[in-house]
C-alpha cells in the first residue's frame, strides 16, 4: 500500500527562499530529509498542534522560561517552540564546523595579537582606530599571556543562507553568547514529544555540552592547578538569562554564584561556603567586562568581585571569556574578518562574510553611492538598529540623507546587499508555511576547538519578517545535525 | 560539588525563619483579639507594639493604636517590613534563590500563598473576621513546612531550614509568653481570678498547647504549670526546651558533613541554651518570667550571630 498523499506539505510553497527541508526553489527535494519528510507527512496537522500544545505546556511546567520585566512584575514567558526541526546534512554540517573552527582561532590569534605586538595594525591590515579606539578596547589587558591564547572559550557564529543556499556569517558573538540551554531542551523535549520522528534517523547528540564546556574550562585553568574549581558567575535572578545560568551549572557540575559570593583574599579569588573559604580557579562569567571589578571597571558596579582584575593579572584566576574580547565581535570589525582570517592563517574564509562594503575605501564608498537603492547602510559605531537604511525599503528622500551623511564621514558606514534568509516549514494555526531562520551554533575552546553538533535554529514567526529575536515575535527550533 | 555556598544556606535558613515569624504573627495577633473579648472588656494592643520595638514606626503612619489599625498594620501594611505580607514575600524572595535547590512543590506553594497574601487589601482585613484571616494565614505557613519536611534533600540546605526553624520558633515561643506577661504580670492580685484563667487558656490554645497541657494537668491552670508547660515541656514541640534540643541536634548533624569536618562551632550561647531549657517552672517564676525570656532571647541572638559568623561568613561582607 502506497502511504497516504503528504497532506501536511500538500499546499507549502517556501516563496522562492531557499528552504531547509526542500531546497532551493523549483528544485526537487532535499535527498537528507526524505525520511523526516516522510514521517511528518504521516501525521495529521491536528496531531501535530496537539503534540505542539503538549510541548508548550511542559516547557512552561519545566520553567524554561525567560523573564520580561514590567514595572514591579516580573513575568516568567516560555520561548515559542516549533515543532518541525530544522534539519542540516553531514556534509553542510563539515563545513559549518571547519568554517567556525576556523573563524574563532583566528578571532582568538586576533586579540592576543591586539594586547601584545598589534602587528596586524602595524601591517596596515585593520586600522588602529577600529581597534584602539573601540569602547571594547580593553587597555589593561596589554601584555597578559593565557593558556594556548584561548582569550574567546565560548563563542556563538550567527550563520544565516542565502537564497541559492550559501551559508553566510552575520555575526560573531565573542562576549557572552546566550541561548545554547534551549539548543539541549529542546532537544529533550523533541524527543518526548515526537520520539517516532527522531527514531532511527542519525541526529549526533547535543546533550553532551556541559561535559565538554567544563573540560574546556577545566583546560585554561591556571598553570600548575591540578583540578581546578570551577563557578559559573551570574548577575542573579533578576537577569533574563537566569534560567540558562541555572541549567549550565546544574549541567556542568559547579556552583552557581554571584559577585556577593567572592571576595579576594589572600592574592586569590575565594568563594564563601559554609565550610569557610574556597579558592576559585576558573570563572564562566556571565556578566559584561564593565561590571566585573569596580576597582577596575565601572565603580558602581555590585555585580562584580572587588580585586578580582589583578588577580586575573596575575594569572591566579582565569575568566572565560577573557576581559577584552568585545574588541573582537564589533560590527565595523567584522568587515575585516576575512582579511584577518587570511593574515592570521593564510587560509580563504571557508563561511562568507555577508558581502560587506567599506566606505573607508575609495571602491567601497563608489560601490555603495552607485547602488543605494539596493543596499542596507549601516553606520559602524552604532548598535540595535539605529542609523541603518534599507535602500530597497526607504524613500528617495532618506536615501538622499544618508548619502550626504556617508560622504560627510565615509568612514563611519558600511553597506550590505539585503540578505533573503532561508526558510523552514513552521507550525501555524493548524498549517504549515515557509518561515525565516537563522542558526547559531556554539563553539567551545580550551587548548583547541570543539563545535557543538547543532545549534540555536532561531525562527521569525511572523509572515515574511526577517526578524528572529525573542523580543519580537521570534521562536526556537530543534536543529539536527545528520551523521 | 558537595561545598555549599554561604548565601543559599542562608537563604535556607531565613526562608524556614520568616514562615515561622508569620505564623507567630498570626498567632499572636490572634490571641489578643481573643482577649479582647473577654470580661475585662477593653484590649490593649500596645504590648504587641512594645514587643515588636515597633512603636515609633507604627505612630508614624497611625494616630492610635487602635484594634483595626494594629491588625493592619500587621498584616496588610508595606511600610512595616515585620508585617505579613512583608514576611512572606522576604520567604518567597528566599526561596527564589535557592530554587535549584528546593522542591518544585515547595516553590510552587510558597509563590501561590505569597500571590492570596499580596492580595489582601485593608478592608479584607477586619476584627470580626480576624479570627478566620489568621487561621488561613497559619495553615499556609504549616501547608509550607508539610511540603518541605516531605520533600527537601537532607543535605546541609535541610539542616540550616531546620535551624533557621527552630531559633525563630524558640523566640516565637519566648515573645507569645511575654505578650501575657505584659497583659497581665503588673497587676499581680488578678492571678488566678477567672479572667486571669480565661486568658491562660487562650494562650495555651493559641500555642497549639491545650490539649497536651490538659493530659498532663487535667485539673489545674495555674501561671506556674501554664508557663512550665509552653516553655519547658520537652514533649511540647513550640517549648524552648524543645527547640534547644532540636538546635543541638541539628548543628551535630551539620558538623557531620564532610565538607565541614574541619569547622569547629561551639558558642557559649548554646551551653547557655541548654542551661536555660533545663530550669524547672518554679526557678523561672521564682527568677522573673520576663528576665528569663529576656535571657533566652539574648542567647539565641548570639547564636544567630555565631551562625552569621561562621557559617554565612558573615565577616567577609562588605559593611
Amino acid at each position: 500500500m502506497r502511504p497516504p498523499a503528504s497532506e501536511l506539505f500538500a499546499h507549502y510553497d517556501s516563496g522562492g527562499f531557499y528552504c531547509e527541508m526542500f531546497g532551493p526553489p523549483g528544485s526537487e527535494p532535499l535527498p537528507h530529509t526524505a525520511p523526516i519528510r516522510s514521517r511528518l507527512a504521516r501525521l495529521r496537522p491536528s496531531t501535530l498542534t496537539r503534540r505542539a500544545r503538549a510541548t508548550d505546556r511542559e516547557l512552561f511546567n519545566l520553567g524554561i522560561t525567560f523573564t520580561v520585566y514590567s514595572d514591579r512584575n516580573a513575568i516568567d514567558r516560555v520561548l515559542p517552540f516549533d515543532v518541525i526541526p530544522r534539519v542540516i546534512s553531514a556534509a553542510d554540517w563539515r563545513t559549518i564546523e571547519s568554517g567556525c573552527i576556523q573563524r574563532v582561532t583566528a578571532i582568538n590569534r586576533f586579540i592576543h595579537d591586539v594586547y601584545h605586538e598589534q602587528k596586524i595594525i602595524r601591517d596596515g591590515i585593520v586600522p588602529a582606530e577600529l581597534v584602539l579606539g573601540n569602547a571594547n578596547y580593553r587597555p589593561e589587558m596589554q601584555g597578559l599571556d593565557l593558556p594556548f591564547g584561548t582569550y574567546v572559550s565560548i563563542a556563538g557564529i550567527d550563520i544565516v543562507r542565502d537564497t541559492d543556499g550559501t551559508y553566510r556569517v552575520l555575526e560573531d558573538n565573542a562576549r557572552t553568547p546566550s541561548g545554547v540551554s534551549y539548543v539541549v531542551e529542546n532537544r529533550h523535549l523533541m524527543l518526548r514529544a515526537f520520539p517516532d520522528l527522531a527514531d532511527r534517523i542519525g541526529i549526533r547528540q547535543v546533550s553532551n555540552y556541559g561535559m565538554k564546556l567544563r573540560d574546556g574550562l577545566a583546560e585554561i585553568a591556571p598553570a600548575g592547578v591540578d583540578q581546578p574549581r570551577i563557578v559559573l558567575l551570574s548577575p542573579g535572578v533578576f537577569n533574563s538569562a537566569y534560567f540558562e545560568h541555572v541549567f549550565l551549572a546544574r549541567e556542568m557540575g559547579v556552583p552557581l554564584v554571584e559577585g556577593r559570593d567572592l571576595i579576594v583574599d589572600g592574592g586569590l579569588v575565594q568563594m564563601k561556603t559554609t565550610g569557610g573559604l574556597k579558592q576559585v580557579d576558573v570563572i564562566y562569567r556571565r556578566i559584561d567586562d564593565d561590571f566585573l571589578d569596580p576597582l577596575r571597571f565601572n565603580p558602581e558596579s555590585m555585580l562584580g568581585v572587588r580585586g578580582l582584575f589583578e588577580v586575573y593579572r596575575e594569572g591566579r584566576v582565569m575568566l572565560a571569556n577573557a576581559v577584552g574580547t568585545g574588541v573582537a565581535d564589533d560590527k565595523a570589525l567584522y568587515a575585516y574578518m576575512p582579511r584577518i582570517i587570511r593574515y592570521y592563517m593564510d587560509e580563504d574564509a571557508i563561511l562568507d562574510n555577508v558581502e560587506t562594503h567599506l566606505c573607508r575605501e575609495p571602491e567601497g564608498l563608489a560601490y555603495t553611492l552607485a547602488h543605494m537603492e539596493e543596499l542596507v547602510v549601516k553606520p559602524v559605531g552604532e548598535s540595535g538598529g539605529y542609523g541603518v537604511v534599507v535602500g530597497p525599503r526607504a524613500t528617495s528622500e532618506e536615501i538622499a540623507e544618508a548619502r550626504q551623511r556617508i560622504e560627510a564621514n565615509p568612514a563611519n558606514y558600511i553597506s550590505q546587499p539585503m540578505v533573503g534568509l532561508s526558510v523552514s516549514p513552521t507550525l501555524v494555526d493548524g498549517g504549515i508555511e515557509p518561515r525565516h531562520v537563522d542558526l547559531r551554533p556554539y563553539v567551545i575552546t580550551g587548548r583547541q576547538s570543539w563545535v557543538l553538533p547543532g545549534g540555536l535554529t532561531r525562527v521569525a514567526l511572523r509572515r515574511g519578517s526577517l526578524v528572529v529575536n525573542s523580543s519580537q515575535g521570534g521562536g526556537t527550533k530543534d536543529t539536527w545535525v545528520l551523521e | 560539588m558537595s561545598s555549599l555556598l554561604s548565601r543559599f544556606a542562608e537563604a535556607s535558613f531565613w526562608l524556614a525563619r520568616y514562615v515561622e515569624r508569620a505564623e507567630n504573627l498570626a498567632r499572636i495577633l490572634d490571641v489578643n483579639e481573643t482577649f479582647a473579648r473577654d470580661e475585662r472588656g477593653e484590649s490593649d494592643w500596645l504590648p504587641i507594639l512594645k514587643l515588636h520595638c515597633d512603636e515609633e514606626r507604627f505612630a508614624g503612619h497611625y494616630r492610635e493604636a487602635e484594634a483595626t489599625n494594629v491588625v493592619r498594620f500587621y498584616i496588610v501594611d508595606e511600610s512595616n517590613p515585620n508585617s505579613i505580607r512583608c514576611l512572606i514575600r522576604a520567604a518567597r524572595e528566599n526561596a527564589r534563590s535557592i530554587r535549584h535547590l528546593i522542591s518544585l512543590e515547595t516553590w510552587a506553594q510558597l509563590n501561590i500563598f505569597y500571590n492570596w497574601v499580596a492580595g489582601l487589601s485593608r478592608r479584607n482585613v477586619r476584627l470580626s473576621d480576624l479570627s478566620r484571616l489568621c487561621g488561613r494565614i497559619k495553615e499556609g505557613c504549616q501547608l509550607h513546612y508539610g511540603i518541605a519536611t516531605g520533600t527537601l534533600y537532607r543535605d546541609q540546605i535541610w539542616s540550616f531550614y531546620r535551624l533557621g526553624t527552630f531559633l525563630e520558633l524558640c523566640d516565637q515561643t519566648t515573645r507569645l509568653v511575654d505578650i501575657k506577661y505584659h497583659a497581665l504580670l503588673p497587676r499581680y492580685d488578678d492571678v488566678g481570678s477567672p479572667v486571669d484563667v480565661a486568658q491562660w487558656n487562650a494562650l495555651l490554645r493559641s500555642a497549639s498547647a491545650y490539649h497536651g497541657y490538659r493530659r498532663v494537668y487535667p485539673h489545674e491552670m495555674t501561671p506556674i504549670t501554664v508557663a512550665g508547660f509552653i516553655l519547658l515541656n520537652p514533649r511540647f514541640p513550640r517549648s524552648i526546651t524543645h527547640c534547644a534540643n532540636e538546635i543541638r541536634r541539628h548543628i551535630a548533624e551539620l558538623l557531620g558533613n564532610t565538607e565541614l569536618g574541619h569547622v569547629s562551632f561551639a558558642p557559649p550561647a548554646l551551653d547557655a541554651l541548654a542551661e536555660l531549657a533545663a530550669w524547672t517552672p518554679t526557678q523561672v517564676i521564682g527568677y522573673g518570667l520576663h528576665e528569663y525570656l529576656d535571657q533566652v532571647q539574648l542567647r539565641l541572638i548570639e547564636l544567630g550571630e555565631a551562625i552569621d559568623d561562621t557559617f554565612f561568613l558573615a565577616r567577609y561582607s562588605a559593611a
